[in-house]
């Protein structure tokens, strides 16, 4: 376990350090980039606590395709190398406050849910498998997981047609 | 490496010797699939002899190759953003080489033996993408811009049929895990008949084909190769890279052909097991290896004839190839293997 916590801190610090660059860089495409460390830093916490299948998933989705298309859209519309001006919007500080109470809200949840209790450490001695995810979705949670499909598939057939009328 | 001796040492002696033995999958089975493949055949193809001077028939022409390239000086181009550009080929090269961690060679010859094999790898090949948008953007080059956009929306569009392709076999086997689909097979009988188990290039034909063509195109192969087309674009995304960053990329296409081919192997021919000999038999651990290159290379034959054969497709006919027909019919073939896999 001394060993995960101290990967755990070391992805963490990385992650947060990322973070803080995403929002601060004056390049509009080093903030995709940096975004990419931080949600690498997401899959391989997933993969340390055992969540392979999530961790890995992860990587498929968010790397592989979400931040593709992100990179895809700013090089097809905006790519200027270098620092660029008016990067922060004029509404940074509302966010920024918003982004504290965020944080503050979390915190309070996740210390008033534990508190001094040690977590179960089941959950990470024994690696979820792929089996028990598929069961989880498709027997636990079947209905959720196909109202989730019906409604991506609405808004799929929505976009085409928004993007359709010309 | 047989699992006697593996017992006998340290968690990071093993660690050690496994990272050896990736660097030697990643670079032998790519440094074979330039000579062989590249100088060779496709000399022999075109009627030539291709390099003969170096060592005989030319074997040593890598190595000159190599130093020629360490020897050239690292240009960045004016207004490149520097930082981006170092980086880019570093990413593409690193996800090669995670690629191949899971792909497994004999009982005990695996570099990570994780469950979720062959999912890990189509996520890992997917960062690749990132790679070559980099180095397209930051070459401050409208060619390598024009490259870099090519290529991703290329790579995404074949990303599907190639992630659908695998599903079949998955379904078939009944598990994510390398060994478990080379196991899979290797137990697998058809109608009876089961001396040579069953490797899924018979049962997943249309999978394979599926595979071979998406294969074909995130390679960026002929006559998948608008992101680099020399007439059009120069050398798309590569135009500005020289030295030792350029071989870097140039080790990464040749890699990542090695990667995927060794994927395609364990998932359609049956991987590195041997029929008559046990599955956890050690001698394997040296069989294996030889097994699996031999296959490796019989699948990037069939990559470089059809580079060699093939024209280069029109960029509308390359992504309505991807989205009209392959993508239908991985589709369908999933729907069948289903059906089928719940009917026997």
């Amino acid at each position: 376990m001394v060993a995960q916590n101290i990967f755990f801190a070391i992805i963490a610090l990385a992650m947060v350090a990322s973070a803080v660059r995403v929002v601060t860089t004056k390049n509009i495409l080093h903030a995709a980039l940096y975004l990419v460390v931080v949600l690498a830093g997401v899959a391989a916490q997933f993969i340390i606590t055992g969540a392979e299948f999530t961790g890995v998933t992860q990587v498929l989705v968010y790397i592989g395709a979400v931040i593709v298309l992100f990179l895809f859209g700013i090089m097809l519309t905006r790519a200027r190398i270098g620092r660029e001006e008016h990067v922060d919007g004029e509404r940074r500080w509302i966010a920024g406050v918003v982004a504290l109470m965020l944080f503050a809200v979390m915190t309070y949840a996740l210390v008033d849910a534990f508190d001094t209790e040690a977590l179960d450490a089941r959950a990470v001695l024994e690696p979820q498998t792929t089996e028990m995810v598929s069961d989880a979705i498709f027997h636990d949670y079947l209905i959720p997981f196909e109202a989730v499909s019906f409604l991506l598939l609405a808004a799929l057939i929505g976009a085409i047609v928004v993007a359709r009328r010309e | 490496m047989s699992a006697v001796v593996l017992a006998e040492l340290a968690y990071w002696q093993v660690s050690i010797l496994r990272v050896l033995g990736l660097l030697a999958a990643v670079l032998l089975p790519s440094g074979t699939i330039v000579y062989l493949f590249l100088f060779k055949m496709m000399s022999f193809m075109q009627s030539r002899l291709g390099p003969m001077e170096a060592g005989p028939y030319g074997s040593m022409q890598l190595l000159a190759e190599v130093g020629k390239f360490l020897q050239k000086e690292d240009l960045f181009p004016d207004g490149a953003d520097r930082k981006v550009f170092a980086w880019a080929p570093i990413v593409v090269v690193a996800s090669t080489f995670i690629m191949y961690t899971v792909v497994p060679f004999g009982p005990d010859a695996w570099f990570a033996n994780i469950p979720t094999g062959i999912y890990f790898a189509l996520a890992v090949s997917s960062v690749s993408v990132i790679g070559i948008l980099m180095a397209g953007w930051a070459s401050a080059n409208k060619y390598s811009l024009m490259g870099g956009l090519r290529s991703a929306g290329q790579l995404i569009a074949y990303e599907l049929p190639l992630v659908l392709a695998v599903l079949g076999v998955v379904i078939q086997a009944g598990t994510m895990d390398m060994q478990g689909i080379v196991a899979a097979q290797r137990n697998g009988e058809i109608f009876g008949i089961g001396f040579i188990g069953n490797p899924y290039i018979i049962t997943q034909f249309v999978g394979f084909a599926v595979f071979m063509i998406a294969m074909q195109a995130e390679l960026t192969q002929p006559p998948f190769d608008m992101p680099v087309a020399e007439s059009e674009l120069v050398a798309g995304y590569l135009t500005e890279y020289s030295g030792f960053r350029f071989l870097l990329f140039f080790i990464g296409e040749y890699a990542t052909a090695g990667a995927f081919s060794a994927i395609a192997a364990v998932l359609f021919l049956g991987g590195w097991s041997l029929p008559g000999i046990g599955f956890d038999a050690d001698i394997m651990n040296v069989l294996g290896p030889i097994v699996m290159l031999t296959k490796m290379m019989l699948i990037v034959f069939l990559v470089m004839w059809f580079r060699f054969t093939y024209p280069r497709l029109r960029e509308d006919q390359l992504q309505i190839f991807a989205w009209k027909y392959l993508i239908p019919i991985s589709l369908v073939n999933i729907a069948v293997t289903a059906v089928l896999k719940v009917a026997f």
